[in-house]
C-alpha cells in the first residue's frame, strides 16, 4: 500500500478502516538465503537493502521481541556525520546522504529534519581539534561551519555567555545534521523489506548456532531450527551474548546510557546542541519535548536503567549552558544497553566462522548509522567483501594496531 | 549504587571510578612466546557476561583502594567486595 | 466572579480569602485550595486545550495524574509551563494562564484541527508530508511544531535556587494515606528511623477525600492525629510536598521536596530540594489511580473521575457542577453519588453498567441499570449525556468510575513487571520488586480502607523485623471495608463517536483499533504509534484502558497483551532541581593556583584549564591586544628571565625500596638507573601502546622520587599508577601520594634564571652549572630556611629551573621571585607565552598527545625500551602502529612568512586534490614566534621526519583557505639544546 495525502483523505472519509498491516506476520520457513538476527534498525535496514539493492529477498529477520525494541526505539534521534577519522567519516557521510533521500525511497515519513548540530567549544585546544575535525569532514565531502562566540550569541541568545564556568568560545556546526523520528525508521525499513518479500519474524529468539566444521549453517530459535546460507548477527546491545553462542569473545563491553525527555514545550531549540565542557546534548522533538542525554553511567550493565549521579550530572550540564531550562520538567528517563567497543567504533565484518557475519559495537552512535550500516552490511553479505567506506570496521583491527579511536581514550570502553 | 568497602563500609558508588573486568589484573607475561596474542586478548577481548561480573572499582574520592566487586550486570546486585591487592596476590601476582 | 460552586466544609479555611487570576480574570479561593479546586469553585470549567485537536478541556482528576488541566503558573522569568492545576497550591496573588491555543482559550483558532480529525488519525504524519522533499523542513514541520508542544518557557534564566540533600533511614514510607500512615506508625513505634514522604501538602491521602471512619473517628481526624503523633517522634522525619520520584539501586530513592512553590515569593529560600534517600527498607504505599470508561465525547469539561469528584466535594468543599450524574461499573461510584447528595448537590442519575441493585440509597437520583453513556453534549461545558438506550439526561457534571489501578510505578523502576489480578481487574506488584521494597494498601491491590490499614502495618512490621527491630504491641487501628465490587468495562462499544483514552495526546479508541489494524499490536508499538501514554501524565489514566482495548482486538487476555514499562520519574521533576547549585560559575569548582592572588593584583587575564584557573597573560599599560602581552612575555623570558606558576602540573611522590623498579614499569623509557640528584624526562604509554603523558621524575634520595605529569592527566596518571601498584605488582615496596596541591611550583626560565635564584635560594646551595647542572634536582632552602625543592628542567628551551615550596608559601614566593628578579627585568608569564615557547622548542603537549599518537609518531620511538617490561610496550609493537608512512611530528612554517598558520589545517601534497584519500596529516599547534617573527606550527605528516624542506598545502576548507607550508624541524629554537645546558 503506497502512502500519500490522497490515501489519507480516502481512508479518512471511510473511517480509517482500510489500512493494512505495515508488515506481515509470517511463520518462519525452514530455510533462507540469509537470516538476520535482530530486528532493530540495522537489521531491518540490512534486509531492506539486501532486497532492494541486491535482489536478495529470501531473507528472514529474526527478532526476539518486537521490532525496533532495541536502541532504534530508545535513542536521542540525532543524525550527523561530524567525525574525524578516515575509518569513520566517509561511512557516516554515506549514512547522512542515505538519510537525505530515505523517506522518498521507502515511502514513509520518518520526519528527517536537518535542523543542524552544533558542538560548542570552550578552549583554544578544543577549537584546534574541532577545526581539524571540520576540515576532515570537508575532505570526506561533508559540510562543516565554524561559528565564533559572537555569531552564536546572535543565533542562540539563550545560551549562557556571560556567567559560565566554561565560557562558550565558539562552535562547530554541521548544518546537515539533525534529528529523525526514530521509531519510524524501524517501521519504514520493515515495511520496505516486507513489501519486497523479506520475512520479519517477531517473538523469535535465537538460542544457538548450527556450526559444523567451522561453517555456520543456520540457527536454533525459540520457534525451531532455521537453516541459512548466511547468518548475520545484528544485535548491538546483546552482541556478546549472541556471539558467545558461537563461541566468540568480542572487543565489546555492555554499558548503560541514559536518555531523557522533558514535558512538551513550544519550540525553543532550533537544532541539536552539544556542550563541550560537560556531558550534555539536547534537541527538541516535533512534539515539543527536549530530548537530551549525557555520559554513560560507566559500569558494565545489561539492566537497561541507570542511576542518579548521571541523571544529576546531565541536568547540571544542561543548566550550565542554557539556564532557561530550569523550569522545564524531566518527564521520563530510560536506559539503553550499548555495545561499547574498545575504540568507540563499530564492526561490520565476517567472523572466523564461514557463513557467520557480525555487525555491532555501535557504542551510542548506532542510530545515525542505521542506513549506512544496513547498506554496508548488505554489501558485505551479498558480495563477501567490505563496502569501500567500511573497510576499517574490522574485528581484527586491534590485533593489527589499527584502532579507530575518535576520542583518543584507548581500550577502555566506558571512556568512549 | 552502594559499594560495601571492606575497610570503610558502605560508600556511594559515585565516590568510585570504574575500570572494567577484573581480568585486567591478569596481565600477561611480556616474555611469553605469544605475548602479542596474549596482550591483545588481555587488552581487547571481554567475556562481558549478562550476570555475575567481577570488576575493578577505584575509590578515588576515598582511600584510593582498588576493589574487586562482584556485581550482577542484570540486576546490579553486589554480592562481594574485596581489596584488589588481595585478589591480585591470590591470583599469583607479586612484584 | 463569585464562588458559585463552593459548598463549604472540607479542609479549606474559608475564614481567609485568597485572590488569584486565571487568564487575567480575578477570582477568589481559600487556603487549602488547589488552583483546580479554586477554579471549580469559581465555575471555571474550561481550563485548557488538548495537544492535537485543541479540544476544550476541563479538570479531570484531583491529583498528579491530571492529563488536562495544565497551565502556565506565575509569569515572567518565574513562568512554569505545564503545571498541573490539580496539585498547585493556591496562594494569594497567584497568576495562571491557559496553554496551547492561538487566540483566546474560549476561541482557539487551532480548534479547526478537530474538524480534520478523520485525516489526523494515529500515525497520519508517517504517511504524508513527503512531497516535495524540501517542504518538510520549511513548511510542514514548523507548522507541526508550532501547533504541538504545550507550555512556553520564559526563555529567561530560572531565577530560583535549588538545593540537594542526602537522607538515611531504616524505613522509607512512600505515601501518607491510610496504608502509609499505618506503616509509618508501626515502624516508628518500634524505634526504627522512619521517613514518611507524601506528594500532597496535606498528608492523609484518600482519608482527606472520603467520609470513611477509623476507630470511630472521621478518617481525616484519625490521619491528623496520627500525623501529630509521628511529628512528635525524634526518629521520624515527615516530608510533605515531597514526591518520591524514582527507585534506584541498593535502596536509593530520589525525592523532590517543593519548599516554596506554595508561596507567592520564595523569599530567597530554595524553591525545591532534591533529596537522595538511602533506605534500608521501603514501603510503597502510593495508593491507586482511578481509571475512566471510554465513551463518545468523554473529554468534555465537566466530565471527571468519580473519586476526584469526592475529593473536591469532601476535601475542598467544592462541587464540579450543580446537576451531577454518575457513571460507574463498580460500587465505588455510588459513594460519589452519596457524598454529593449528602452535601446537597443534585444527583440526577446513577448509570451503572451492571444489572445490580442499588449499592446505597441516594436521595433524588435515578438508578439506571445495565446501561452506559454513549455520547455527551456541550462543547465548552457539559450540557447533557446520552445513554445506550437513547435517553438524554441534562446535567452539567458527570462523575465516571471505571475502577482503580494500583500505583505500581516505583515497583517497575528496576524493570519489575506487575501481574494481573483478576479480582480487581488491575495490575498489582509481582514478586520482582526493587530489593528492600514492599508494597502495601491500594498500591498493592488492597483497595478498601480496612485492608489498607492492616496491610500497611503488617508490611512495615515485617520490614523492620527483618532489620532486627521488635514490632510494637499497640492496638492496631481498625476500619470497616467499604463495598468495592465491580465488573470491568473499558469502553462503551455502542459509542460511535470518538471515545478518548489519552486525553492529553488525543488518542481515542479508534486510534488503538487502527494501530491494531496496521500491525502495531505489541503494547510498545501501539504506544509509540499512537503516542498513547507519552504525554506529561505518562498515561496514568490511559494506559490500562488502552491495553484492554488492544486485548479485545487481539483476542488475548490483558496480561498476555502486556504492560508498559514505567520509568522514572513518577511525576516530572524540574531540571533546575536536578542540577541544584551546580550552574553558572558554580557548575564546577575552580582550582586556583597558589599565586592566584598575586596574579590578580598584577594584571593577569585568567583562562580555564580543566578545573584550574591559570594566568593566561599579564597585561601591561599600553598593550593593545593579547598578542602584545604574550610576545613581550616570551621575548623577555628568552632575553633575561621569566617566571610562571606551574603548580597545576601533576606531582606524585613515589617512595619505597622498589620505587625505581616500579617507575621502570610505568615509564616506557628506562628509569632503573637514574642517579640520586638527577631528573629524567619520561614518556608513559597506555597498555594499548599509545603515548598518553610525559613529564619528568626526579630522584630526591635513594628511595624517594618526585614525578610530574601534565596538568590534564594528573588524576589519570595517579589512578593508573595505583592500579599498577595494587593490582599488577602488589608486592612491590612502593607508595604513592599525590602532592599536586601540597607544593607550589614555579618555572624560572631564561639566561638570568640562575642569577635570580641565587638571590632566593639560601647561599649554602651551589647553583653553578657544575654544582647543579641541567637535569639536576635537590632539596634546598629559600629565604633563610624555608624548605624547597629545586629542579633544573626546562620546557621553554632556556636555561631554566623549577622551584617548589610548600603551597602555603606560594603566593609569597611569587612576590619574592619577582622582587629578586627586578634587577634583571624579570617578567611573569602566563600559559600563552608558555605555549609559544614550547612550540618554538618543539615540545609535544595536549594537542599532540591526543590519545591516538604513539611515541613513534612523536619521534620518540627509540625511547620505548624493548629490553624491559613496561606498561604498553608489547602492544606498541603492533604492525600497523609502526608503518613506514606513519605520521611524524615535525615543524611547519608558512612559505609566505606573513601568513598565519591554522591549527587544524590538513596537509595535501601539491598537485593533489583535497580529499580524505589524499589527506597526509594535520597541524596540531600554532603560535606566532616573536623570536622568529613569523607564524610557526607543530603537526603530524606522513613520513614527516624524512620530508624536511618539502613544501605542502595546508588546507582549511572550514576557513575556505589554504596556504603553502614548509616542513621543518620541530625545534625552531636552539635545536642543539645549548641554552638549557648553559
Amino acid at each position: 500500500m503506497r502512502y500519500s495525502a490522497l490515501r489519507i483523505l480516502k481512508e479518512g472519509l471511510t473511517g480509517n478502516k482500510g489500512w493494512k498491516p505495515v508488515w506481515r506476520d509470517p511463520e518462519p520457513k525452514s530455510e533462507y538465503d540469509v537470516v538476520i538476527i535482530g530486528g532493530g534498525g540495522h537489521g531491518l535496514a540490512t534486509a531492506y537493502y539486501l532486497a532492494k539493492e541486491y535482489g536478495i529477498t529470501n531473507v528472514a529477520v529474526l527478532e526476539k521481541g518486537w521490532i525496533g525494541s532495541g536502541n532504534v526505539g530508545r535513542n536521542t534521534t540525532i543524525i550527523r556525520s561530524n567525525y574525524l577519522l578516515p575509518g569513520n567519516e566517509p561511512f557516516y557521510e554515506l549514512s547522512l546522504k542515505l538519510w537525505e533521500g530515505l523517506e522518498q525511497d521507502f515511502n514513509y515519513n520518518a520526519m528527517i529534519s536537518q535542523r543542524s548540530i552544533l558542538n560548542l567549544l570552550h578552549s583554544d585546544g578544543q577549537r584546534d581539534a574541532f577545526i581539524r575535525r571540520g576540515n576532515a569532514m570537508f575532505l570526506a565531502g561533508a559540510d562543516a561551519e565554524y561559528a565564533d562566540a559572537d555569531q552564536l550569541r546572535a543565533e542562540l541568545p539563550f545560551l549562557d555567555f556571560d556567567n559560565a564556568r566554561f565560557p562558550i568560545k565558539g562552535g562547530l556546526y554541521q548544518r546537515r545534521g539533525g534529528t529523525v523520528r526514530h521509531d519510524a525508521v524501524a517501521w519504514g525499513f520493515a515495511r520496505g523489506a516486507d513489501s519486497r518479500g523479506v520475512d520479519i519474524i517477531q517473538n523469535c529468539e535465537v538460542t544457538g548456532f548450527d556450526i559444523e566444521g567451522g561453517v555456520c549453517r543456520g540457527v536454533e530459535t525459540s520457534r525451531g531450527p532455521i537453516r541459512a546460507r548466511k547468518v548475520a548477527m545484528c544485535v548491538a546491545g546483546s552482541s556478546s551474548r549472541v556471539a558467545a553462542q558461537a563461541g566468540m569473545r568480542l572487543p565489546i563491553e555492555s554499558h548503560v546510557l541514559q536518555a531523557f525527555v522533558t514535558e512538551g514545550l513550544k519550540p525553543v531549540l532550533p537544532g541539536v546542541i552539544t556542550f563541550g565542557a560537560g556531558h550534555f546534548y539536547v534537541s527538541q522533538s516535533d512534539k515539543g519535548g527536549l530530548v537530551f542525554g549525557g555520559d554513560l553511567d560507566g559500569y558494565n550493565s545489561y539492566a537497561q536503567r541507570g542511576n542518579l549521579p548521571v541523571v544529576e550530572d546531565v541536568a547540571e550540564g544542561g543548566m550550565a549552558i542554557m539556564p532557561m531550562i530550569g523550569r522545564a520538567r524531566l518527564l521520563r528517563s530510560w536506559g539503553g544497553v550499548m555495545d561499547m567497543s574498545m575504540d568507540g567504533s563499530p564492526f561490520i565484518d565476517r567472523t572466523h566462522i564461514a557463513g557467520l557475519y557480525f555487525n555491532g559495537g555501535w557504542c551510542y552512535g548506532g542510530f545515525k548509522a542505521t542506513p549506512a550500516s544496513g547498506w554496508c552490511y548488505a554489501h558485505l553479505l551479498a558480495r563477501d567483501a567490505p563496502h569501500p567506506v567500511a573497510t576499517e570496521m574490522r574485528l581484527d583491527r586491534f590485533a593489527r594496531g589499527h584502532m579507530i579511536d575518535e576520542k583518543g581514550m584507548g581500550n577502555q570502553p566506558n571512556l568512549h | 549504587m552502594i559499594i560495601n568497602h571492606p575497610l570503610l563500609g558502605p560508600r556511594d558508588a559515585a565516590e568510585f571510578v570504574y575500570l572494567g573486568d577484573a581480568a585486567l589484573i591478569d596481565r600477561p607475561d611480556w616474555q611469553a612466546k605469544d605475548a602479542a596474542e596474549q596482550f591483545h586478548a588481555y587488552g581487547y577481548l571481554r567475556d562481558n557476561p549478562a550476570g555475575t561480573h567481577q570488576e575493578l572499582w577505584y575509590h578515588e574520592q576515598g582511600d584510593r583502594s582498588w576493589l574487586v566487586v562482584t556485581r550482577d550486570t542484570l540486576t546490579h546486585e553486589i554480592t562481594d567486595v574485596q581489596i584488589a591487592r588481595d585478589v591480585a596476590r591470590s591470583r599469583g601476582r607479586s612484584a | 466572579m463569585t464562588q458559585i460552586n463552593r459548598l463549604g466544609g472540607g479542609l479549606v479555611n474559608q475564614g481567609q480569602t485568597l485572590s488569584f487570576t486565571f487568564n487575567g480574570k480575578q477570582m477568589q479561593g481559600h487556603p487549602g485550595d488547589t488552583l483546580a479546586s479554586a477554579l471549580l469553585a469559581n465555575g471555571q470549567l474550561l481550563v485548557g486545550r488538548s495537544f492535537k485537536y485543541h479540544r476544550p478541556r476541563g479538570i479531570f482528576t484531583a491529583g498528579s495524574e491530571e492529563p488536562n488541566a495544565l497551565v502556565h503558573l506565575r509569569s515572567g522569568a518565574h513562568q512554569e509551563p505545564n503545571t498541573r492545576a490539580t496539585v498547585a497550591e493556591l496562594f494569594d496573588g497567584l497568576t495562571a494562564t491557559s496553554q496551547n491555543h492561538r487566540g483566546s482559550l474560549e476561541f482557539d483558532l487551532m480548534a479547526t484541527t478537530d474538524l480534520l480529525a478523520p485525516f489526523l488519525s494515529a500515525g497520519f504524519y508517517y504517511k504524508t508530508f513527503m512531497w516535495p522533499r524540501a517542504f518538510w523542513e520549511k513548511l510542514y514541520e514548523p507548522a507541526i511544531r508550532m501547533s504541538a508542544g504545550l507550555g512556553r518557557l520564559s526563555m529567561q534564566e530560572d531565577p530560583d535556587t535549588y538545593d540537594k540533600g542526602y537522607l538515611h533511614c531504616d524505613l522509607l514510607v512512600i505515601g501518607a494515606g491510610p496504608a502509609g500512615l499505618g506503616a509509618a506508625l508501626a515502624a516508628a513505634r518500634s524505634g526504627a528511623r522512619v521517613i514518611l514522604a507524601d506528594e500532597d501538602f496535606a498528608p492523609g491521602g484518600r482519608l482527606n477525600a472520603e467520609t470513611l471512619e477509623i476507630d470511630g473517628m472521621a478518617g481525616r481526624d484519625w490521619a491528623a492525629a496520627t500525623i501529630a503523633e509521628l511529628a512528635a517522634m525524634d526518629n521520624v522525619r515527615l516530608m510533605t510536598r515531597t514526591t518520591v520520584y524514582g527507585a534506584y539501586d541498593h535502596g536509593t530513592y530520589g525525592a523532590l521536596e517543593r519548599c516554596t512553590d506554595h508561596l507567592a515569593n520564595s523569599g530567597g529560600k530554595p524553591r525545591q530540594i532534591l533529596w537522595r534517600i538511602y533506605s534500608k527498607r521501603a514501603v510503597l504505599a502510593a495508593g491507586a489511580t482511578e481509571r475512566p470508561i471510554a465513551f463518545g465525547n468523554n473529554d468534555r469539561p465537566g466530565i471527571m473521575l468519580a473519586g476526584a469528584v469526592r475529593t473536591y466535594v469532601n476535601r475542598y468543599g467544592v462541587t464540579p457542577g450543580q446537576r451531577m450524574a454518575v457513571f460507574t461499573n463498580n460500587d465505588d461510584g455510588w459513594r460519589t453519588a452519596a457524598d454529593l447528595a449528602a452535601k446537597g448537590v443534585e444527583v440526577c442519575a446513577i448509570i451503572d453498567t451492571r444489572d445490580a441493585p442499588a449499592v446505597c440509597d441516594v436521595p433524588g437520583a435515578r438508578h439506571i441499570r445495565n446501561a452506559g453513556v454513549v455520547n455527551t453534549v456541550g462543547r465548552k461545558a457539559l450540557r447533557a449525556i446520552t445513554l445506550t438506550d437513547g435517553q438524554v439526561i441534562p446535567c452539567d457534571g458527570l462523575a465516571v468510575s471505571g475502577g482503580w489501578n494500583p500505583n505500581v510505578h516505583l515497583t517497575c523502576h528496576q524493570r519489575g513487571r506487575p501481574e494481573w489480578n483478576e479480582s480487581i481487574s488491575a495490575f498489582v506488584p509481582a514478586g520482582d520488586l526493587p530489593p528492600g521494597m514492599a508494597v502495601a494498601g491500594a498500591a498493592n491491590g488492597a483497595l478498601t480502607l480496612g485492608a489498607a490499614l492492616e496491610q500497611g502495618r503488617n508490611v512495615a512490621n515485617a520490614q523492620i523485623e527483618d532489620l532486627g527491630f521488635t514490632p510494637s504491641r499497640d492496638t492496631p487501628p481498625r476500619a470497616e471495608d467499604e463495598p468495592h465490587t465491580g465488573a470491568p468495562v473499558w469502553h462503551i462499544a455502542a459509542s460511535t463517536k470518538r471515545a478518548w483514552l489519552d486525553l492529553q495526546n488525543d488518542v481515542t479508541v479508534k486510534d488503538v483499533k487502527q494501530s491494531y489494524r496496521e500491525g502495531f499490536r505489541s503494547v510498545e508499538h501501539m504506544k509509540r504509534y499512537t503516542t498513547l501514554g507519552m504525554a506529561t501524565d505518562q498515561g496514568k489514566t490511559a494506559n490500562i484502558p488502552a491495553l484492554a482495548i488492544m486485548a479485545e482486538c487481539t483476542g488475548k487476555t490483558i496480561p498476555e497483551t502486556g504492560t508498559t514499562m514505567f520509568r522514572p520519574p513518577y511525576t516530572p521533576v524540574p531540571l533546575g532541581a536536578l542540577a541544584g547549585r551546580a550552574r553558572g560559575r558554580e557548575f564546577r569548582p575552580y582550582r586556583l593556583t597558589p599565586s592566584h592572588e598575586w596574579a590578580k593584583a598584577n594584571g593577569a587575564t585568567f583562562v580555564e584549564v580543566g578545573n584550574w584557573l591559570r594566568a593566561q597573560w599579564f597585561v601591561r599599560p599600553g598593550e593593545k591586544g593579547w598578542r602584545d602581552s604574550v610576545d613581550r612575555e616570551a621575548l623577555q623570558t628568552r632575553q633575561t628571565v621569566g617566571i610562571c606558576d606551574v603548580t597545576t602540573l601533576g606531582k606524585i611522590d613515589v617512595q619505597g625500596r622498589d620505587a625505581a623498579a616500579f617507575l621502570n614499569k610505568i615509564y616506557a623509557n628506562g628509569f632503573a638507573k637514574l642517579a640520586v640528584g638527577r631528573v629524567r624526562y619520561g614518556i608513559m604509554l597506555r597498555e594499548d601502546g599509545i603515548c598518553y603523558d610525559d613529564g619528568t621524575t626526579a630522584r630526591m634520595s635513594e628511595n624517594h622520587y618526585v614525578m610530574t605529569t601534565t596538568t590534564a592527566n594528573a588524576v589519570l596518571v595517579y589512578r593508573r599508577m595505583e592500579f599498577a601498584r595494587q593490582c599488577l605488582w602488589p608486592d612491590m615496596d612502593v607508595h604513592l601520594i599525590s602532592t599536586t596541591d601540597g607544593w607550589a611550583q614555579f618555572a624560572v626560565a631564561g639566561p638570568n634564571s640562575r642569577k635570580l635564584l641565587q638571590k632566593v635560594v639560601d647561599p649554602d646551595h651551589d647553583l653553578s652549572n657544575e654544582g647543579f647542572p641541567f637535569m639536576a634536582c635537590g632539596e634546598v632552602t629559600v629565604c633563610g630556611g624555608t624548605p624547597a625543592r629545586l629542579f633544573r628542567i626546562s620546557f621553554s628551551g632556556e636555561m631554566a629551573f623549577e622551584i617548589a615550596v610548600p603551597a602555603r608559601y606560594g603566593n609569597a614566593m611569587m612576590g619574592v621571585l619577582m622582587e629578586a628578579g627586578r634587577e634583571f627585568n624579570a617578567v611573569p608569564y602566563g600559559t600563552e607565552a608558555l605555549g609559544v615557547m614550547r612550540i618554538e622548542k618543539g615540545h609535544a603537549a595536549g594537542n599532540e598527545l591526543d590519545g591516538r599518537t604513539t611515541a613513534y609518531n612523536l619521534g620518540l620511538g627509540r625511547m620505548v625500551s624493548s629490553a624491559k617490561d613496561c606498561i604498553g610496550n608489547t602492544l606498541s609493537r603492533r604492525p600497523e602502529m609502526n608503518l613506514p608512512d606513519a605520521v611524524k611530528l615535525v615543524g611547519f612554517r608558512p612559505v609566505d612568512r606573513t601568513k598565519k598558520l591554522i591549527a587544524g589545517a590538513h596537509f595535501i601534497s601539491e598537485g593533489k586534490e583535497a580529499t580524505m584519500a589524499n589527506d597526509e596529516g594535520w597541524i596540531s599547534s600554532v603560535a606566532y614566534s616573536p623570536t622568529l617573527g613569523h607564524s610557526i606550527g607543530l603537526g603530524f605528516i606522513k613520513s614527516g621526519d624524512t620530508r624536511i624542506g618539502e613544501v605542502v598545502r595546508a588546507v582549511s576548507p572550514v576557513h575556505k583557505t589554504e596556504m603553502r607550508v614548509e616542513i621543518v624541524s620541530p625545534h625552531f629554537i636552539d635545536p642543539e639544546g645549548e641554552r638549557l645546558r648553559g
